[in-house]
């Protein structure tokens, strides 16, 4: 293992990760929810009465986050070297991995361990070491 | 009123999140995929990204544990269960799976879908239909929404 110095962005990295921290802490107290986009957004092809604005509203709220970004001189970064397939088949696996178990990034990653859920400890450690595990076949054995 | 102002709330903290994940850098497929490959040229960011968001809110959840209602009035809604399903590793295994071909995973998906990227727009596309893949085959939407994370 070696350091990426160069990409390495420790300071916005932790203001950034603070701003996630803020948005589901408010959302907690506010709104008594786990802020947890997959679960969120996924609700959406289920609506019940009572509950279908508010999910748009806040995905609606991530859509145009950019847009209002750019404001503030703000443009984020997205780089995509995934070729349309990878992308598809990627697509399919965060969508049913994080329905089937029940949350993704946000709401075990950060909303979980924040409450020290040990569900989503045990979630949190078996996505990354997914994610170890395929970058390194991806890059390493298969050399993509 | 009340209402009105709670979804203001919802679109402003998805706003926030949303400028949480551009500023912090998660936003971008390649640095997480940077962070994820740690046999090559290791991009630690992501550990910090953690750190400040369970540090916040850390604070957050002990600030609501100690209350009966949320402070808009409306009742709490967290998820109680604790046990470690099959499911819950299986689905987890899978997503991140996922995570580590692309780099994408939902929140920044979104994200970049609003920066304008197409590809983005297929992922969040095929994401949706494994979501209904799993409801439709696997869960029987047998999970009420307090047991997710």
């Amino acid at each position: 293992m070696q350091i990426d110095w160069l990409s390495f962005t420790p300071i916005p990295s932790l203001l950034g990760g603070m701003i996630l921290g803020l948005a589901a802490a408010l959302y907690a107290l506010l709104h008594g929810r786990i802020l947890g986009i997959s679960g969120i957004v996924s609700g959406l092809l289920h609506p019940q009465v009572d509950d279908f604005a508010w999910r748009l509203t806040l995905t609606l709220g991530l859509l145009t986050a950019p847009f209002l970004a750019a404001f503030f001189g703000i443009f984020p970064i997205v780089e995509i070297d995934s070729s349309w397939l990878a992308i598809m088949i990627a697509g399919l696996l965060v969508g049913f991995g994080s329905q089937y178990g029940s949350g993704c990034t946000s709401g075990h990653g950060i909303c979980g361990l924040s409450r020290l859920s040990p569900r989503s400890l045990a979630a949190t450690l078996a996505f990354m070491f997914a994610g170890f595990v395929m970058v390194f076949v991806t890059r390493h054995l298969l050399g993509a | 009123m009340k209402n009105h102002f709670g979804l203001f709330s919802q679109y402003a903290i998805g706003v926030l999140f949303g400028w949480g994940l551009i500023i912090s850098g998660m936003s971008n497929p390649q640095k997480i995929l940077g962070f994820l490959d740690l046999a090559g040229n290791w991009d630690p960011s992501l550990l910090f990204v953690m750190l400040g968001a369970v540090l916040v809110g850390l604070a957050g959840f002990y600030v609501l544990s100690k209350k009966t209602e949320t402070f808009l009035g409306g009742a709490i809604d967290l998820p109680t269960r604790r046990d470690i399903t099959k499911p819950l590793m299986i689905g987890s295994l899978i997503f991140g799976a996922g995570w580590g071909i692309a780099g994408f995973c939902p929140g920044p998906a979104l994200v970049a879908l609003g920066s304008g990227h197409l590809k983005a727009l297929v992922f969040v596309i095929a994401m949706l239909v494994g979501m209904e893949i799993s409801d439709r085959f696997f869960t029987g939407q047998k999970i009420s929404p307090s047991d997710k994370a």
